[in-house]
């Protein structure tokens, strides 16, 4: 079976200037890459590169076997970009941002009830269904960061690009991710997410990229714990523990 | 007398319900996008079309139609291309078109500034009956589009690059855009004037905004507060004899001053902490 992701050779450019240069990024299915590294050492870029929002200047990139060119399968890709949702002019409400992810399925047709049940079945999975009806701008930072993971869990994607998905999301809503995405990837879906702290998500990870200055460092397995987490020991494997001690709705059902 | 008597106020009024729902329902994207301003810089384009009307001898609406919707096109392809800014693009449009409508009117045989006068603030004894035929037409086109590709705009504006990974085609939802607001403001021209088309597709919806929480909400009540504002200024204007337009815009800004005392009010009940949820300042930009 041929590989979800294979950027091959990649390079990069913003206004010609190189960002970043020979990226190999192969994910198969059912693997869960973390991209780590340093601020601006290319992680985002690669990321955008791989939803093609940035066009290679060498190389090569299939998604699900198809170049990039033809792929047009667009419900199988999600994709959680890094800042929380810019806000717009005219504020809209949790459920409506939401929504918007199921697009990519639902096309020109109106929204029948299965496009609804999916709506209401990602925000809860990321906890926020008391506040569907609230506009996302009233939201804390973490929590308009899960309004975009819902987002791009409403189209039921095989794959799911996450650029920090974790980032200013508080340990609790962390391992709310890692439960999420634990579900998601027994169910076959192949997740690639940038990150700064693995944190509760690092059990997950099966594979981790490491980014240096616009070239990958390291592709291996994902480094160990102790060398990535400054939190005290009780916080090495909080996943469990956390769990138990959170209201029950942000999680998979 | 009954105002409904009039032919022309028939007329008038149809327009008023037309402009009143169209204006705020382009509007409320362009507001979402922050190019608020961008019916203000295609009615001084669609001046310049006014103009070649008057010079070429056909129907001023025919000719601004066509110049207003190149001007729009123009412009999204600009801002596209990323090299210059969305407003300094705009400035440029506001300056191309004030001077070309008045260097092409200046062209026309008899042609005065006078002429464009109307254009600008609307009138009420302006509308035909051929003008009519042509804004119903294009309102009942911007509607029907905005019901096809109305979420597929609003996931363009809220996120474009969302949409592009969703795989919707944002180039051309954009150009669509542009030409609905083209299209708008020919629409709204004769009523409530090129200068004043703009307040009609913002005060709106700065107004509902001051009510409501979503955008679908806030596109209900923007459409109720511009039908509002259009209907009783063509019939207000009827009496006190004034530019129609002036009137339409005062009466939306009117409505716009109650909505913020009442949603100030509404919002410091329940719960004090959301006081400051919804943003105001949109207009500013
Ligand atoms: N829009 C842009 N225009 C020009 N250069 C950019 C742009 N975005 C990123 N870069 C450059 O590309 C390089 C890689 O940036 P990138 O955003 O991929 O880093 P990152 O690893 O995601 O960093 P962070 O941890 O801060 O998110 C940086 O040197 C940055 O300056
Ligand atoms: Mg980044």
């Amino acid at each position: 079976m041929s590989p979800v992701v294979a950027l091959r050779g990649a390079s990069v450019a913003y206004d010609g200037q190189p960002a970043v240069e020979d990226v190999d990024l192969v994910v198969d299915r059912g693997e869960v890459v973390a991209v780590l590294g340093a601020n601006g050492s290319g992680k985002s870029t690669v990321v955008r590169a791989v939803v093609g929002l940035l066009p290679l200047v060498t190389g090569s990139l299939e998604l699900f076997g198809t170049p990039r060119a033809h792929f047009r399968e667009w419900t199988r890709l999600g994709y959680v970009p890094q800042r929380a949702g810019a806000t717009t002019g005219v504020p809209a409400t949790v459920r409506e941002v939401v929504a918007t992810g199921r697009l990519a399925r639902t096309g020109l047709r109106r929204s029948g009830p299965a496009d609804r049940r999916a709506v209401q079945a990602a925000i809860e999975a990321v906890g926020l269904a008391d506040r569907a009806r609230d506009s996302v701008g009233t939201l804390s930072g973490g929590q308009q960061q899960r309004v975009l993971i819902a987002r791009a869990l409403t189209c039921e994607p095989d794959l799911l690009v996450l650029d920090e998905p974790t980032a200013g999301v508080d340990l609790v809503s962390q391992s709310a991710l890692a439960t999420t995405l634990d579900g998601l990837v027994r169910r076959g879906t192949t997740v690639v997410l940038v990150a700064h702290e693995l944190g509760p998500l690092h059990h997950l990870i099966t594979r981790a990229l490491t980014m240096a200055d616009g070239r990958v460092l390291h592709d291996g397995p994902p480094p160990a714990l102790d060398h990535l987490h400054v939190h005290d020991p009780e916080h090495a494997h909080p996943v469990h523990e956390v769990r138990d001690t959170t209201s029950p709705a942000w999680g998979l059902r | 007398m009954n105002p409904l008597a009039l032919e022309f106020m028939r007329l008038a009024l149809l327009s008023a319900v037309l402009v009143g729902l169209v204006a705020p329902a382009v509007g409320v994207f362009l507001v979402q996008r922050r190019l608020a301003l961008m019916g203000d810089g295609i009615g001084h384009v669609a001046l310049t079309g006014v103009a070649l009307g008057f010079l070429l001898g056909t129907a001023p609406v025919l000719t601004a139609v066509v110049v207003a919707a190149v001007g729009a096109v123009v412009l999204e392809l600009v801002r596209q291309a990323g090299r210059t800014s969305g407003d300094v693009a705009l400035a440029l449009m506001f300056y191309g078109g004030i001077a070309g409508g008045v260097l092409l009117i200046g062209l026309a045989p008899g042609g005065t500034n006078a002429n464009l006068l109307s254009y600008l603030f609307g009138s009420l004894t302006a509308v035909s009956p051929g003008d009519v035929v042509v804004i119903s037409t294009l309102s009942v086109g911007v509607l029907l589009a905005l019901g096809v590709f109305g979420r597929q705009l609003f996931a363009v504006c809220h996120d474009e690059e969302h949409a592009r990974v969703m795989g919707l085609p944002v180039r051309a939802l954009n150009l669509l855009l542009a030409v609905m607001a083209a299209l708008t403001v020919t629409v709204a021209m004769r009523v409530v004037g090129l200068l004043l088309v703009s307040a009609l597709m913002v005060v709106p919806v700065a107004t509902a905004q001051q009510l409501v929480r979503g955008f679908r909400a806030t596109v209900v009540v923007a459409l109720c507060a511009g039908v509002l504002a259009a209907v009783s200024g063509v019939l207000g204007s009827y009496y006190v004899d004034t530019a129609p337009g002036a009137l339409i815009v005062v009466l939306a800004l009117a409505l716009f001053g109650v909505a913020a005392a009442v949603g100030a009010v509404v919002r410091r009940r329940p719960r004090g902490a959301s006081a400051a949820a919804l943003p105001a300042g949109l207009a500013a930009r």
